[in-house]
């Protein structure tokens, strides 16, 4: 009998399709299954509730203890009037475009607390579109990083051939449009000094932008969009223009323009001298000159604390009220008496 | 209808007209949602492109200063245009860049990863273990792809009965003979049956193809030829070889010395009653139309065959009278009970002794679901012959009317019968499908039997099968005519008003509609079919008997084409074909009879009960994820889609990208991919025992609880609040800073890749380890992948943003948006799963 069975066994077993058990297979396989419980909602936005809140508190202070001065100056440093008159306009662009005038500017900022070094100087246009597609893609990285690719202009236009057909290095409007205010300072007389060094990020220097790339036929044709270069320089070593050719995202922004490695006292007062040159009147843009300090955050912000509080708050409000809700109304979970044909004793 | 996959051979040309295309493909019908989304789309790209031209004529007069617009020269005198071709043109441009860009919204990649997901699926159902079957060593078979959902959607199944619900193999399993009854359920041994089961001819042993499980004390009682008992055992069986049309056919065996005989007819009853007289030692062996053969107990007798009077459904029995060798004429008569019994001799003692107990029997019989059969038989005097002979021949040579005067001398003959016994034969159901029909029933699908059966035996099914119960109030339609159709269809509906009404505080309201294939025909195709359907879905059981094969199709049509509701047919046969084709899902069962039915179904298994774990595992499982995965993918991809929308609002409406192209493109490819695919695969809401436990659960799906319209405008208004909340926080903190488009665009990008993948993550019942793999392993890659588009020199934007001093800043934003989806979807989640619906939702 047991041969017989053997036999058959094998016999079927060879000609068996029948699917071999795993518990892949069989859809087995172990698993978490975890179940939101009351308990745990509860415990979880409580627990977001009291970690969120102290976030935001930190990141309140912390923000509260950056020092930041902000010098809107395009509107005072231009001898027009601010009226919004076309006469005004023209009158703006008359005098920002004519080369002949000195257009120094200088200004009195007091600092209201002491300021720690390092100290970061920005520059902050609004209404800007640095993210403007056709102007986002008016450059040619090959041409920065490789010194043979001068006549690699594609994409630049109408930066990318001077009017005597050669090409413009770097090409491009991005680079055409160099931001070219100048800021100095100095404080009860003495001149501040500026680190323009390391402004720019490292990569760019390294990578991005070579160093035996030199500018050629730059700003040579009738339309200065801005700054000029020197052409001695390599590309790499222009953070200026780094700075600028890294692209805003947002059509409000800010470019790092220095550092001052001295602490700056309460009350002191910084005279700056501004060489107002660039061009935003054209489309009402707006210039200002900031000066801050940092802290682990970054720069001043008081948005990031306030949603972390506002969050954590609702949390806590939600967790309440689920708590609330959870002590009048509780269902024990898992009860095969709440499943709806049980409730419904018609639908059986 | 050629379907897909099949071949045309010898033909040498066709001319063919392709159906159920476009717009009646299944992809469009079941996703009215893809008009929803491209409408969507085309707002986005109108409002982008509307934005620009009003932006465009708003700065008319400084688009001169603009370089990229116009290439003046102050110093030349001509001024030419540089890629400026009027606002006109420009919007144009604009609106097909803005498609370009917005294009993710339309799921392409949804119908690859759901064409993967079914594939998955697909493979897991083959391998159920639970759906093979032994006895045909097969496997479940997935033909078709494209439908595993909707097999958790199925509101109405057709089947049909033979070889379905039936095993198509009838077995006699019981006789009550002169009011004893004789269950060879009892004492059963085959091996004292076979010993008589064959009989010698020329030196060759002859054996009937099938033996019958035989009680002995019985195949005792009929060797006795002398007591009263024996000779009635004796005409029992006799009357069982003898009355029927049923034509041996000898085969050759293995063994040249064994012949095997086979019974042929039209009626599988009628060959098992044969099979079981052969296995008492009653073979027939030859029948022509003037005699019959008969090996009695390895006694050679030769019966003239006198007459016949072949079975119709009026008097629902037929008839067969015998000449025998000593001169006696005897007739015997086979028939269904209730025809029966008013033909018997009431006066005759002996007869009404073993009326009673035999009616009793039938009844036990039948209420075990046995199909049951009353043989009487009767010895006719020689003037009796010799006048119904007379009558029959000149009946026989009747011009006019043939069938009507047989049937009225059939009657006259077949009366004051002497009752022999009554059979029972077992229609086996196939293994566990009363079970599954109860399960099916307990799920809300409507069970609809269509069968080309005679009533009695569709009814006798229904009952063994649990599909009919004592309780139901059955409505009978059987009609000839369009207006007694009208008449009863009117009668059945009131019926069922009056049970509906005013049984409601009663046990029983549940109706059974019985209905045969002559009064299909004039209802299917008429206006009477809305009647019908009326009634129908009112009805809890529908058996429809005597119908042709396009009747079943035809039935499944009046379903489908009056409700959105899912329909499933199951058949074996090729007369199911039509009904399988016709219907939303289509199952073969892979049987004795052929494979034309496995040929046109979309999925193919061994047996009926197969169905349950089909239907109320994999088929809830496949729907639940299948939905899923939809919603889930059409909120991935509208974040994504609504980020990208956000940013251009704040670039002039250029269609500035922050993040880059190769992130857009890899974004539904690597980054958030595979979880969809891993979770539709593998996600179960609940275990295979409880589904099993509870089939009311299978009512998610017939009720569209995890996909339908409501749901997917939650989902997009999930997604829009998301995508605000991932977009603007960064945006917000970040504002009049001196962050640079690319090193935003990655913080967009993997906020948004975190946020959609933990919003799954969230989202899920089961965490497999595969699971874990697939959600942490994507957002690992995408930060991967991010860096590596970013390191790539020739890509734009060279940034190590988290090196840099805005470190802190970077995964604040990131975390923050992060936790700020978590707490709100867990919100969600949580009203969901507790029910504390009317006071929470206010709350949030």
């Amino acid at each position: 009998m047991s041969s017989g069975d053997a036999a058959l066994q094998s016999s079927s077993s060879k000609a068996s399709k029948k699917p071999t058990y795993s518990r892949f297979t069989q859809q087995e396989l172990p698993a978490c299954k975890p179940i939101l419980t009351p308990e745990l909602i509860m415990a979880a936005f409580i627990f977001l509730g009291i970690t969120f809140i102290p976030i935001g508190l930190s990141h309140l202070s912390a923000s509260d203890h950056v020092v930041e001065l902000i010098d809107r100056y395009d509107e005072d440093c231009i001898p027009v009037d601010n009226s919004n008159s076309e006469a005004a306009y023209n009158k703006r662009i008359g005098y920002i475009q004519d080369v002949k005038t000195d257009k120094t500017c200088t200004r009195t900022l007091i600092v209201p607390k002491k300021m720690k070094h390092p100290i970061f100087v920005y520059y902050q246009l609004d209404d800007f579109y640095q993210n403007h597609r056709r102007y986002v893609k008016s450059r040619n990285d090959e041409q920065y990083r490789n010194p043979a690719a001068d006549h690699k202009t594609a994409h630049c236009e109408p930066e990318s051939m001077n009017n005597d057909n050669q090409p413009i290095v770097p090409c491009g409007l991005i680079a055409w449009s160099l931001f070219n205010d100048t800021y100095s300072f100095s404080v009860n007389g003495n001149s501040l000094p500026i680190n323009k060094k390391g402004i720019a990020w490292e990569s760019d220097k390294t990578h991005k932008f070579g160093s035996k790339v030199y500018p050629k036929n730059f700003q040579s044709r009738s339309l200065i969009g801005g700054a000029k270069l020197n052409e001695s320089i390599p590309l790499n070593q222009q953070e200026d223009l780094l700075v600028w050719m890294r692209t805003a995202a947002l059509p409000n922004f800010r470019k790092l323009y220095g550092r001052i490695e001295t602490d700056l006292e309460a009350n002191e007062m910084i005279k700056v001298v501004i060489n107002n040159n660039y061009n935003t009147y054209t489309f009402k843009g707006k210039k200002k000159l900031v000066i801050s300090t940092t802290t682990w955050i970054g720069g001043k912000n008081d948005f990031l604390g306030k949603v972390y509080i506002t969050v954590g708050g609702i949390c806590l409000f939600i967790a309440v009220a689920f708590i609330s809700v959870y002590l009048i109304r509780p269902r024990p979970l898992g009860d095969p008496a709440y499943l709806s044909w049980n409730l419904d004793p018609a639908s059986n | 209808i050629v379907l897909r996959g099949c071949e045309l051979r010898n033909t040498k040309s066709a001319i063919g007209v392709a159906v159920y295309t476009g717009k009646e493909t299944k992809a469009m019908l079941n996703n009215s949602e893809i008009i929803y989304l491209s409408i969507f789309l085309v707002t986005l790209c109108t409002v982008v492109c509307i934005s620009h031209g009003v932006w465009l004529i708003k700065h008319k007069d400084e688009l001169d200063l603009i370089q990229f617009y116009r290439k003046k020269d102050y110093s030349g005198s001509e001024v030419e245009n540089y890629e400026y071709y009027g606002w006109g043109m420009e919007i144009f441009f604009v609106f097909l860049m803005s498609v370009i860009v917005f294009q993710v919204m339309i799921p392409i990649s949804l119908y690859i990863s759901m064409e993967l997901v079914r594939v998955g699926q697909a493979y897991f159902m083959i391998q159920d273990d639970r759906m093979f079957d032994e006895a045909t060593n097969s496997r479940f078979q997935c033909r078709a792809l494209n439908i595993n959902e909707d097999l958790g959607q199925i509101k109405y199944v057709f089947s049909d009965k033979t070889g379905t619900l039936t095993e198509n193999k009838m077995e006699f399993q019981c006789a009550s003979i002169g009011g004893v009854d004789y269950d060879n359920g009892k004492a059963s041994s085959e091996d004292g049956g076979i010993e008589y089961s064959s009989a010698q001819v020329d030196g060759v042993t002859l054996r009937p193809k099938m033996s019958v499980k035989v009680d002995i004390e019985l195949l005792n009682l009929s060797k006795t030829k002398d007591t009263d008992e024996g000779k009635h055992i004796r005409d029992f069986f006799l009357a069982l070889a003898t009355c029927n049309t049923i034509v041996p056919l000898t085969i050759e065996s293995s063994d040249p010395a064994v012949k095997l005989i086979e019974y042929q007819g039209e009626s599988p009853d009628e060959q098992a009653l044969v099979y079981a007289a052969a296995s008492y030692g009653f073979m027939l062996i030859e029948r022509t139309s003037g005699h019959i053969v008969v090996d009695i107990q390895g006694e050679r007798q030769r019966f003239n065959v006198l007459g016949m009077h072949e079975f119709d459904s009026d008097r629902k029995r037929m008839s067969v009278i015998l000449g025998f060798p000593d001169n006696t004429v005897k007739l015997y008569v086979k028939g269904a009970d209730t025809s029966m019994f008013n033909v018997l001799n009431n006066s005759s003692n002996t007869n009404n002794n073993i009326i009673k107990p035999t009616q009793a029997h039938l009844h036990s019989y039948s209420s075990k679901g046995l199909r049951t059969l009353v043989i009487a038989a009767r010895e006719l005097t020689l003037s009796e012959f010799q006048h119904w002979q007379s009558s029959y021949e000149s009946a026989n040579n009747a011009l006019m009317g043939r069938s009507n005067l047989l049937r009225k001398i059939a009657v006259n003959i077949e009366n004051n019968l002497g009752l022999l016994g009554a059979s029972g034969i077992e229609d086996k159901l196939q293994e566990g499908v009363p079970e599954a029909i109860e399960s099916l029933r307990m799920a809300g699908i409507k069970v609809w039997v269509l069968t080309g059966d005679k009533q009695e035996t569709a009814v006798s099914i229904g009952y063994s099968s649990k599909l009919l119960t004592n309780e139901m109030t059955r409505i009978v339609i059987n009609n000839n005519s369009k207006d007694s159709c009208k008449r009863s269809l009117e009668d059945a509906l009131g019926v069922c008003k009056k049970v509906k009404n005013g049984v409601s505080g009663a046990v029983n309201s549940q109706l059974a509609l019985i209905i045969d294939g002559s009064s299909l025909v004039y209802v299917l195709d008429t206006e009477l079919e809305e009647q019908l359907f009326e009634l129908a879905s009112k009805c809890d059981v529908v058996l429809c008997c005597r119908v042709a094969p396009l009747q079943k199709a035809g039935i499944v049509a009046l379903i489908k084409k009056r409700t959105d509701d899912m329909t499933l047919a199951i058949g074996d046969g090729a007369n199911d074909v039509s009904m399988i084709q016709r219907a939303d899902v289509g199952i073969g069962i892979s049987g004795q009879e052929g494979r034309q039915a496995v040929m046109a179904s979309d999925f193919a298994m061994g047996q009926f009960r197969f169905l349950v774990p089909l239907l109320l595992v994999h088929g809830h499982w496949n729907y639940q994820r299948m939905s899923y995965m939809i919603l889930y993918n059409f909120y991935r991809n509208a974040v994504f889609v609504l980020i990208l929308f956000w940013y251009v609002l704040f670039t002039g409406f250029t269609l500035t990208t922050a993040i880059t192209d190769w992130s857009s493109m890899l974004y539904s490819i690597i980054y958030t991919s595979l979880p969809t695919i891993v979770v539709g695969i593998l996600d179960k809401d609940l275990s295979r025992a409880t589904l099993l436990k509870h089939p009311q659960l299978y009512g998610a799906g017939q009720r569209n609880e995890s996909y339908n319209g409501k749901l997917f405008w939650v989902t997009i208004f999930d997604t829009l609040w998301q995508s605000i909340a991932v977009f603007f926080v960064p945006l917000v903190a970040y504002w009049a800073s001196n962050v640079d488009g690319s090193s935003l665009g990655d913080l967009w990008t993997i906020a948004v890749v975190v946020l959609v993948n933990l919003h799954l993550a969230m989202d899920l019942f089961r965490w497999y380890w595969i699971t874990h793999a697939a959600i942490w392993g994507s957002i690992i890659a995408t930060f991967v992948c991010v860096m590596v588009i970013d390191a790539l020199p020739f890509l734009p934007g060279y940034c190590k943003i988290f090196v840099q001093y805005y470190r802190p800043n970077d995964i604040q934003i990131a975390r923050e948006a992060e936790k700020f989806e978590d707490s709100r979807v867990s919100r969600q989640v949580q009203i969901e799963m507790t029910r504390f619906r009317d006071p929470l939702t206010q709350l949030v």
